[in-house]
């Protein structure tokens, strides 16, 4: 099993004819995910030309390409004017699952998409996201393929490139992944900490699962306190920015330390006082993992 | 994007807020001629992005001109957080009977506008909301409908027992949403929100940050960038769209990825060294954002050594390949550079480096320790 994404994702993708959408289609394709079509408003009835020959219908909304052609995940890569509208489009059409990789939404924008993906019962990951990849099976977003391999880990990151750093370490120990999970850098994300250890809590296959956090929030504070109290398989932690100064901003827009609030220092404490071990370099986190793994 | 007090203050004012009038000075004689116009005790308050102003002895009182010359030569040049006060706010003083908290934000946990509010203003509101969280009002609001009356109204009740406060204190909240809504904030705070003797409730200092990310919306806003209150080379940065935070020590790092940035900082440290900076070269493939990275991070005297930390996904190793080569012909680099260079496209990069000379690793671990031991020894 997995979580978000499996054989069953029949994907849309929404800005499809873009720079960053064409190029991530192919990609997407090429490791298997089933595209099943492209939105771009006033390209509709044209094809986009995936690998080996294969065709993506492109429609200019997405309840047509939902009708059409029964998707029921999306993965936005609309310039960040225009992101939130593409997300509550596709909660408007009944899309269950939106993955949103553009940053730089605006933080209102989100607000408004929030709330309204709530209320249409759709999951939101991101903005500001990598996506989401389960090895073997389905990757909507940019995670590449070749660092990731089937197995027992569960990873969720706030992170992109620092997630592939320590993917690729379990991958070449010969730890293999579950689902890899990037839930964004932003303020205002969809699926937090939580939400993503519960879908793992839920997915039998997952038998040990790495947390990557950085400063900014309380996020990873919440979720080794919901780790604890709910989580039967063991969490492996690990926080970036230790040498962050407070007060400014490191390139996430929700990696920021406020005050006393957020820092890395903290958030390392509680997770350790919650029965996280927390590895110090990313490469420790193949040891930590290890040796919580059953068998 | 953090602005400055008085800058706050005219959105509010824009927006109806009752504010007292005030000027900016940047020198003594400036303050002065702003004092004598408005006459009586004035405040002079350093405009500067840091809280705890007053503890610091930014903000002073001045009854005569005497005092505001005095007060305006000790803190224009003042250093408060690291940062040089170089403007003054001058506004008459209030006759403050009461004093609140309004404030409004994006939380994180809610996603979506928050408001707190609280009748004990004019101190840390974190403090307050350590000492006696039962003083505190939190109301999250649906920015589909916006704050409606009710709420306004319920905010407002919660601060004062007078109707006549609690009118106006309704309407400055929903002044307050307005503004917070239209320019695209992610946190407006008044404190205090004052009620004079006369019964008159006014907004006397403000503090207020916009979402960069809605800038573009707001070409106007975007002129309140204090440049002088941030390094050169960060405004450069963000003009090269590269996200830069300069740092104390003496490792220059250029990473693709804040979480990668970040945590290659942290390694430097591991290993016993301490980072120049925070860079994030983005996700893009650009060698020319690469060149303006290492003429950045360079640009930064206490740079021994050039560490670069990239995970190809987005960014391609051959792109950043090209962007090292094109800067080292392009720009005197002295401080020596290790690479680690692995992801999307590594062998057509390396193969790129290795014409040049250059060498890299696959292991970030390789390269921050060795980086850290050149920059110890030299």
């Amino acid at each position: 099993m997995a979580i978000l994404v499996e054989e069953n994702t029949r994907l849309v993708v929404q800005g499809i004819t873009g720079r960053d959408g064409s190029f991530h289609t192919v990609q997407m394709m090429e490791y298997g995910t089933a595209v099943v079509a492209g939105v771009t408003p006033g390209k509709g009835g044209r094809t986009f030309a995936g690998p080996d020959g294969a065709g993506v219908p492109i429609f200019n909304t997405v309840d047509e390409a939902v009708a059409e052609t029964g998707a029921n995940t999306s993965v936005v890569y609309v310039p960040p004017a225009f992101a939130a509208g593409a997300i509550e489009e596709a909660a408007d059409a009944g899309v269950s699952f939106v993955v949103a990789i553009t940053e730089g939404v605006p933080v209102q924008d989100m607000a408004r998409a929030h709330a309204f993906a709530r209320d249409h019962g759709t999951r939101i990951l991101g903005p500001n996201c990598p996506g989401v990849i389960s090895p073997g099976k389905a990757k909507v977003g940019i995670i590449p393929g070749n660092i990731v391999t089937p197995g027992p880990v569960g990873v969720i990151s706030r992170s992109g490139t620092l997630t592939y750093e320590a993917v690729i370490h379990l991958t070449n120990a010969g730890v293999g992944q579950t689902t890899c999970v990037g839930i964004g850098g932003d303020t205002l994300i969809g699926t937090n900490f939580v939400d993503a250890l519960e879908a793992f809590a839920d997915d039998g296959d997952t038998e040990a699962i790495v947390m990557i956090g950085e400063i900014g929030g309380t996020d990873e504070q919440e979720a080794a306190q919901w780790v604890k109290e709910n989580l039967r398989v063991p969490v492996v932690g690990f926080i970036a920015g230790q040498t962050a100064p407070p007060g400014r901003r490191m390139g996430h827009a929700g990696a920021i330390i406020s005050g006393s609030s957020g820092t890395a220092e903290e958030k390392m404490k509680i997770l350790e006082e919650n029965g996280i071990s927390v590895a110090k370099r990313p490469v420790d986190i193949v040891r930590l993992i290890q040796g919580v793994l059953p068998g | 994007m953090d602005i400055h007090e008085y800058q706050a203050k005219e959105i509010l004012r824009a927006n109806g807020i009752p504010v007292p009038p005030g000027e900016v000075a940047t020198t003594p004689d400036e303050a002065v001629a702003i004092a004598e116009r408005y006459g009586g005790t004035v405040v002079v308050k350093a405009q500067v992005h840091s809280g705890g102003r007053g503890k610091a002895g930014g903000v002073k009182l001045a009854a005569s001109t005497s005092e505001v010359r005095e007060h305006a030569e000790n803190i224009l040049g003042m250093k408060i957080s690291g940062l040089t006060v170089e403007k003054v706010l001058i506004t008459p003083a209030e006759d403050i009977d009461t004093e609140a908290y309004v404030g409004v934000l994006m939380d994180r946990k809610a996603q979506a506008p928050t408001f707190i509010v609280s009748a004990e203003g004019g101190v840390d509101i974190e403090e307050v909301a350590h000492s006696d969280p039962d003083a505190i009002r939190k109301l999250t609001i649906d920015p589909r409908y916006g704050l409606m009356r009710h709420q306004a109204y319920g905010l407002a009740n919660s601060l004062y027992q007078d109707a006549a406060l609690v009118k106006q204190a309704t309407k400055i909240i929903h002044q307050l949403y307005a503004a917070f809504a239209s320019s695209g904030a992610s946190m407006i705070e008044i404190n205090p929100l004052i009620s004079t003797d006369a019964g008159e409730v006014k907004a006397i200092d403000a503090k207020m940050s916009l979402d960069d990310s809605e800038l573009f919306r707001h070409p106007e806003l975007v002129e309140y960038r204090d440049l002088s209150a941030e390094p050169t080379a960060e405004t450069r940065a963000r003009e090269a769209d590269l996200s830069y935070v300069k740092l104390d020590g003496n490792v220059g790092c250029c990473v693709n990825g804040a979480g990668l940035a970040m945590a290659t900082m942290d390694l430097v440290k591991y290993y016993g060294g301490e980072p120049a900076n925070f860079l994030d070269i983005g996700g893009s493939s650009n060698p020319e954002k690469v060149v303006s990275a290492l003429e950045i991070i360079t640009s930064d005297p206490n740079v021994k050594v050039i560490l670069i930390n990239i995970f190809g996904g987005i960014t391609r190793c051959d792109d950043v390949a090209r962007g090292i080569i094109e800067a080292t012909t392009r720009i005197d680099i002295k401080p020596p550079i290790v690479i680690r260079l692995t992801g999307t496209n590594e062998e057509e990069g390396l193969e790129i480096l290795a014409k040049a000379g250059f060498s890299a690793s696959s292991s970030m671990d390789d390269v921050v320790e060795r980086g850290v031991e050149m920059a110890n020894a030299g």
